[in-house]
């Protein structure tokens, strides 16, 4: 919905309004502490019951580099990454490109002390004196230059129209109550917002108007509600080094887990240990697995590339793990505050030899909750790592969401032996008694004396005694694949959302189904049905095939290079192979609806095609509006 | 007296009882003697095994957990990456005992990062390293702990000084450092006492010459070989039977030569009864002047106990992590809805 639809509930000076759909970004100087102003102006819209969704787009730096944030507000709650029509122009060194970038018609607030030199008469420019306006302001030097960034706070307030009130809300909800920190923010806002409204004469179209469509609802990062998730799920050792993207994970584990986790004398019942390395991170999560506790580390692709040898060894030696990457994008260093999908291939089979993990693929914060805990169920049902494949997107941006369920099910501990049950039932521990590839173990401190076994990398017997024999090699390695198939059935299910008879059918997992959904409502008023797939995890169950065979062609949307999880569906389902077409975006940024709908429309024109093409570089298609 | 069977200590085991597989490391390696006295040790202390953990990283030294303690869980983990997998597990039950076994390679060279933090954050644990200068499994290359100019037919001259485990162990703040040599039976089993009661992490390097590979003169300390035995030790597939060395007890403050495989000689200084193991800067100074003098200091070389271990510092109650029921590790339901109204 755009102009049109407000033409007949507004009159006059409003009658171009476009309410409460628009993209706004706010370009800032990297450690200026903008984060602050534009978490309060995200917030706000949330506060006033607009569907919203921020993202920061920042660099691998402690000050000074360019940084962007991009709020979305929507009334019809599409929060994918769209092109900003309004312009919060604070940093110098972007500023000719950040206003060159801008649509026709497009909104530029600037602060008046930048030189500003654009000849573009199609823009609507509000300058902001913010020099002047902090005369008067009574804080001292360092934190004067913080406080900068809320006159465009006030500012954009009175432009959009956020109330006061609602601006003094969102400070309360950042800084926690903590008056003296809202006081100061506060003052600057208001003072900008009243020199806005004096000074400025408003003649773009953007706007806001107070919805209902956040009530109940919550916003939250997708790391805080991983970490949350594991919380839930009992992880009780966390061991991690620090890397962009999964710190804030670790952050927030150390948040909560004061708050949920001690025991009746107020004691830990937790422990996070910070490890000189990720190699020591995750052995100390296989140790914790070994003895009992549940383990959670987090990481992104340069760490997890440190774990493969310690992921092989828990994966053979059968030690339940739980591993969140937050993707960012590799190789290398890569890019390494852009997101990514591109660890797919490398967490599903990460370790030496014939190694396969679970990998599950959280899309929001709900799922990042529930995948959360599940990942520990997992981990402990099947004695293997769980990764759970989050990306910098979802796990750094602030999402809304439906309150967190509490777990239905009791704690899944799995096969896990007592003292008594030894006695009464003997224990090998590699021996598939039931059939399922699962064997039983037992934890270290077990009383009885036959509960004893010798974990190792080495080849083992049922008995878990050193071996080198052939036989026992092979029958350990195709009990684990015996284990893996019950793993397809355990494992979140696909979420199939299919239309009869649908011109285009899309298999997707994770952060691309904002801009994947939105396109197909886009679609589906041009007269274009879809039908999709979304994948939660790995190893697939029968029901990704079944779709797959449902459809002659499947468009297969990822964010890496070379389509990886294609290769993963083509290498098991090899008679769908063919109907499998990858279609990949590697440009760091997360998807725009407008870039899967030039998608859908050239495969529309396109016979099947079985080879890898880089979709982005053909030809334009043009976008019916 | 280990010949009685049914000899039982007060935790009713015998001997027997403390045993491991049998050992696949050469006849004579100084690892068995080392895993005879931890049996030996364990029986003597009346340890419960269900109590006790072994671990190790990769490497003749990380095989050997295999070869004593049956009745303990244990594990044999990566090359290096023991201390990890140990602080892990100790963190996931802190009431356990651990024995970690690692070798020169696994700890001088490819797990010295992970070595040390485990010594800085005070890990409870006895730390032996099993340390023989050479490279076992692979036939023969030099280790971090190879002495400086040392040669081996295989690998040459070493151009490199080596790390001292004891010196690195008190760099990085261990409270407990000691040095013996496995064929030193009586001052091991008292060491790895001493080291079994310590609060932190008890580092014990201990000198286990390799019986095949460590198998030339040493420079400093030369001494004619029979030629014969030299040219059978030669073939890399060949690895004739030895005797474990065993040496007489020697007094505090003496030192002791010893005749190693080859013909070479070791010389020991045992540290008198009146050392001071409580100055770091004098233990670090008598390591040096022993190693100027080409002699291996013996015995307690620093003690302190006043570092609280990981554990403690995490602040644990009595139930370990690993212990904990259901209710405990997921929080309530009514905390959740609380959590969630401060994101609303």
């Amino acid at each position: 919905m755009g102009v049109g639809h407000e033409l007949g509930r507004h009159h006059s000076e409003w009658e171009r309004s476009v309410v409460n759909d628009f993209s706004m970004v706010v370009a800032t100087a990297n450690g200026t502490g903008s984060q602050t102003a534009n978490l309060t102006l995200l917030r706000s819209f949330f506060k006033m019951g607009i569907p919203v969704h921020g993202k920061n787009i920042f660099p691998s730096n402690i000050q000074g580099l360019p940084t962007w944030y991009h709020i979305r507000v929507s009334h019809e709650g599409y929060i994918s990454r769209k092109p900003p029509e309004m312009l919060v122009a604070f940093n110098a060194a972007t500023l000719a490109e950040d206003v060159a970038s801008l649509p026709a018609g497009g909104v530029c607030v600037h602060n008046a002390d930048l030189r500003l030199s654009s000849d573009r008469t199609d823009l609507t420019y509000y300058p902001v004196p913010v020099k002047e306006l902090l005369k008067d302001v009574d804080v001292k030097g360092k934190i004067k230059e913080y406080i900068a960034n809320m006159t465009y706070v006030g500012v954009v307030a009175h432009l959009l129209g956020v109330s006061l009130a609602t601006i003094e809300e969102a400070l309360a909800h950042h800084f926690g109550g903590r008056q003296k920190l809202i006081d100061s923010n506060l003052q600057v806002v208001r003072l900008a917002h009243e020199w806005a409204r004096t000074s400025l004469e408003k003649t773009d179209p953007y706007r806001v108007e107070p919805l209902d469509k956040t009530d109940g609802l919550i916003m939250m990062t997708g790391n805080e509600a991983g970490a949350l998730g594991a919380v839930y799920g009992g992880a009780s050792l966390a061991a991690w080094y620090p890397i962009t993207p999964s710190t804030s994970f670790i952050d927030a584990l150390r948040e909560f887990l004061p708050r949920l986790r001690t025991g009746p004398a107020g004691e830990p019942t937790y422990s996070v240990v910070q490890a000189e390395d990720e190699l020591a991170a995750i052995g100390m999560v296989v140790g914790a697995g070994w003895a009992g506790a549940r383990a959670v580390t987090a990481t992104s692709g340069p760490g997890l590339s440190l774990m493969a040898e310690f992921l092989g060894l828990a994966y053979f030696a059968e030690v339940p793990a739980v591993l969140w990457d937050i993707q960012r994008v590799g190789p290398s260093t890569g890019l390494p505050t852009r997101t990514s999908q591109g660890d797919v291939a490398f967490a599903y089979g990460v370790g030496h030899g014939d190694t396969k993990h679970v990998v599950l693929l959280p899309s929001s914060i709900e799922e990042c909750f529930e995948f959360g805990y599940t990942a520990h169920d997992l981990a402990d049902t099947l004695q293997t790592p769980v990764l759970v494949l989050s990306d910098l997107d979802l796990g750094m941006n602030n999402w809304m969401g439906r309150p967190f369920e509490y777990p239905s099910e009791p704690l899944k501990r799995g096969k896990v032996l007592s003292a008594e049950q030894v006695e009464g039932l003997g224990f090998q521990r590699y021996k598939d008694v039931d059939g399922d590839g699962i064997t039983y173990r037992t934890l270290p401190g077990n009383e009885n004396p036959a509960a004893a076994w010798f974990g190792r990398g080495t080849g083992h017997d049922e008995n878990a005694r050193y071996s080198e024999r052939s036989e026992h090699w092979e029958g350990n390695m195709n009990r684990l694949a015996v284990k893996f198939r019950t793993a397809r059935t355990l494992v979140p299910g696909a979420i199939i959302d299919e239309t009869p008879d649908s011109d285009v059918a899309i298999v997707y997992y994770g952060t691309t189904r904002y801009a994947i959904e939105e396109a197909r409502a886009r679609l589906a008023d041009m007269g274009l049905s879809l039908s999709l797939m979304r994948l939660r995890a790995l190893p697939i169950g029968e029901e990704v095939g079944a779709f797959i065979a449902r459809h002659p062609r499947v468009m297969l949307i990822e964010m890496n290079r070379d389509g990886q999880l294609t290769a993963i569906l083509r290498d098991d389902l090899p008679e769908l192979a063919a109907r499998i077409d990858p279609v990949t975006s590697l440009d760091g940024m997360p998807l725009t609806a407008e870039w899967v709908i030039e998608r859908v429309l050239e495969r529309r024109q396109t016979p099947v095609s079985g080879t890898i093409t880089d979709l982005r570089s053909g030809s334009g298609v043009e976008v019916p509006n | 007296m280990d010949r009685v069977p049914l000899k039982l200590n007060i935790a009713g085991l015998s001997k027997a009882d403390y045993a491991g597989n049998p050992s696949t490391l050469c006849k004579g390696c100084g690892h068995n003697s080392i895993a005879n006295q931890l049996v030996q040790v364990a029986y003597e202390l009346n340890l419960r095994p269900q109590e006790i953990i072994k671990l190790s990283g990769i490497g003749c030294s990380s095989k050997s957990p295999a070869y004593f303690l049956g009745m303990s869980h244990g594990f044999n983990s990566l090359h290096g990456r023991m201390p990890s997998l140990g602080t892990g597990a100790l963190q996931a039950n802190h009431t356990l005992r651990a024995i970690g076994v690692s070798g020169d390679g696994d700890t001088g060279s490819i797990g010295l990062g992970q070595f040390k933090h485990m010594v800085r954050r005070n890990v409870r644990m006895v730390y032996i390293v099993e340390n023989n200068g050479v490279y076992g499994l692979t036939k023969g290359q030099f280790s971090a702990t190879a002495e400086y100019k040392h040669e081996l037919k295989y690998a040459g001259r070493n151009d490199f000084p080596p790390i001292d485990i004891c010196m690195e162990a008190l760099v990085a703040g261990a409270g407990f450092v000691a040095r013996s040599f496995a064929g030193d039976a009586k001052q091991v089993r008292e060491l790895v006492k001493a080291a079994l009661s310590f609060r932190g992490l008890a580092v014990l390097d201990i000198i286990s010459p390799c019986v095949a590979f460590n198998d030339e003169d040493d420079s400093r300390h030369s001494y004619a070989y029979g030629r014969a035995n030299e040219k059978a030790l030669q073939e890399l597939g060949f690895i004739a039977p030895q005797e474990e060395i065993i040496i007489d007890d020697y007094d505090p403050g003496t030192v002791q030569v010893v005749e190693l495989h080859d013909g070479s000689r070791l010389t020991l200084r045992k540290l008198e009864a009146d050392y001071d193991a409580s100055d770091r800067l004098g233990a670090m100074a008598r390591l040096q002047k022993a190693d100027e003098a080409g002699e291996l200091l013996t015995g307690l070389v620093y003690y302190d106990d006043s570092r609280p271990s990981l554990a403690e510092v995490s602040g644990f109650g009595a139930t370990p992590l690993a212990g904990l029921s259901d209710e405990q590790l997921r929080p309530s339901r009514e905390s959740l809805t609380t959590l969630m109204h401060g994101y609303a």
